[in-house]
């Protein structure tokens, strides 16, 4: 195996491993911990949506007309009629394969 | 006796895991598209088991970012791992040593919601059930994590039949269930906007850090939220 391929591997497992520490770490704290800083716990709280937002904005605003006018589109059908991300990925994708092939 | 209680936990499981199968087969597919080989894939499925983390992974990989924030941003997306199990830690004590070991392993969402629901209705969350309802969801997350890889490797262009607006679009609905949270919009706003100054001003990778990093200090600094009615978790909608 090339050294490149191995430190995927490496990779994956320390994904793997920070996960598992996400999922046994609730167990071990609350065995140790009385209360949360509510400061800490607000901060803690915003982390997933911060991450997240970070993968979205960009490839919004740099992807390209096709991907933002399919973004947007999702976005608000999905938010209006309450839908599953399922759904959402499944009118995303219909917009942008439409505007590839029928409109542009 | 047991054995019914597996069965009814695989029963409970079942519907979950139809849910999350596209989803299992989406991150096959553009896992082998991010330069995954079909083995690396499915080793991911296997051994990670967090499908919202995974797709984190492999766009930040595909993109070339640096090892240790590829782990550091699972570890951030899987967080909400640490509120499930403090709050599950009740109903499980009971467990062996060994059994603790698998039942956090197969910690995802659903899981831990099911369990919850389970504990709070008075009903025994016993290993056997927990085993049941875990692994009728984590094999077939694996089988069609394949079934996406060897489909994603069958493609050519990925552009031309749209698979590349699919990641964006489906980090963009993990956010939108975040929206009951305390100061959504606020973080949103903030990291959405740092994250594409980093990005014009500093480059890829760095928009990533620098925009949650943005996000999470003003979570940090804004005067705490006084009406304290929410649940100690909320539940995110993702396998």
């Amino acid at each position: 195996m090339d050294p490149q391929h191995l430190n995927l591997i490496y990779l994956i497992i320390a994904a793997a491993v920070a996960t598992f520490v996400t999922r046994i770490g609730g167990y071990v704290l609350i065995t140790q911990m009385k209360q949360i800083p509510p400061r800490l716990e607000a901060a803690l709280n915003a982390v997933p949506a911060a991450v997240l937002t970070t993968l979205v904005a960009p490839a919004f605003v740099y992807g390209g007309f096709d991907v933002a006018v399919s973004m947007f589109v999702a976005f608000a059908i999905a938010l209006g009629l309450n839908l599953s991300t399922l759904r959402m990925l499944v009118i995303g994708w219909v917009v942008v394969m439409l505007l590839r092939h029928l409109v542009l | 006796m047991r054995k019914d209680e597996f069965w009814e936990g695989v029963r409970g499981g079942f519907p979950i895991m139809l849910a999350a199968s596209p989803f299992g087969a989406l991150f096959g597919a553009l896992a082998v598209d991010n330069g995954f080989t079909i083995a690396d894939t499915v080793f991911m499925s296997a051994t990670v088991y967090a499908g919202a983390s995974q797709m984190v992974g492999i766009e930040l990989f595909g993109n070339h970012v640096q090892p240790w924030l590829v782990v550091l941003s699972v570890f951030a997306v899987n967080f909400r791992h640490v509120l499930y199990s403090a709050s599950i830690a009740k109903y499980i004590r009971h467990f062996t040593p060994i059994q603790k070991f698998f039942a956090f392993f197969l910690l995802v969402d659903p899981q831990y919601a099911e369990t919850e629901k389970r504990g709070e209705r008075g009903l025994p969350v016993t290993f056997p059930w927990y085993l049941g309802f875990g692994l009728v969801i984590y094999f077939p997350w694996i089988f069609n994590t394949l079934l996406g890889a060897i489909f994603g490797q069958m493609i050519g262009d990925p552009k031309a039949i749209g698979l590349d607006v699919l990641l964006p679009i489906y980090f963009l609905g993990l956010v939108m269930g975040f929206r009951k949270r305390d100061r959504f919009l606020p973080i949103v706003a903030v990291s959405a906007v740092a994250s594409v100054a980093g990005m014009h001003f500093v480059g890829s990778p760095w928009h990533v850090s620098i925009g949650a990093l943005a996000g999470v200090l003003l979570a940090a600094c804004l005067p705490p939220v006084e009406t304290v009615a929410a649940p100690p978790v909320a539940i995110e909608k993702e396998a």
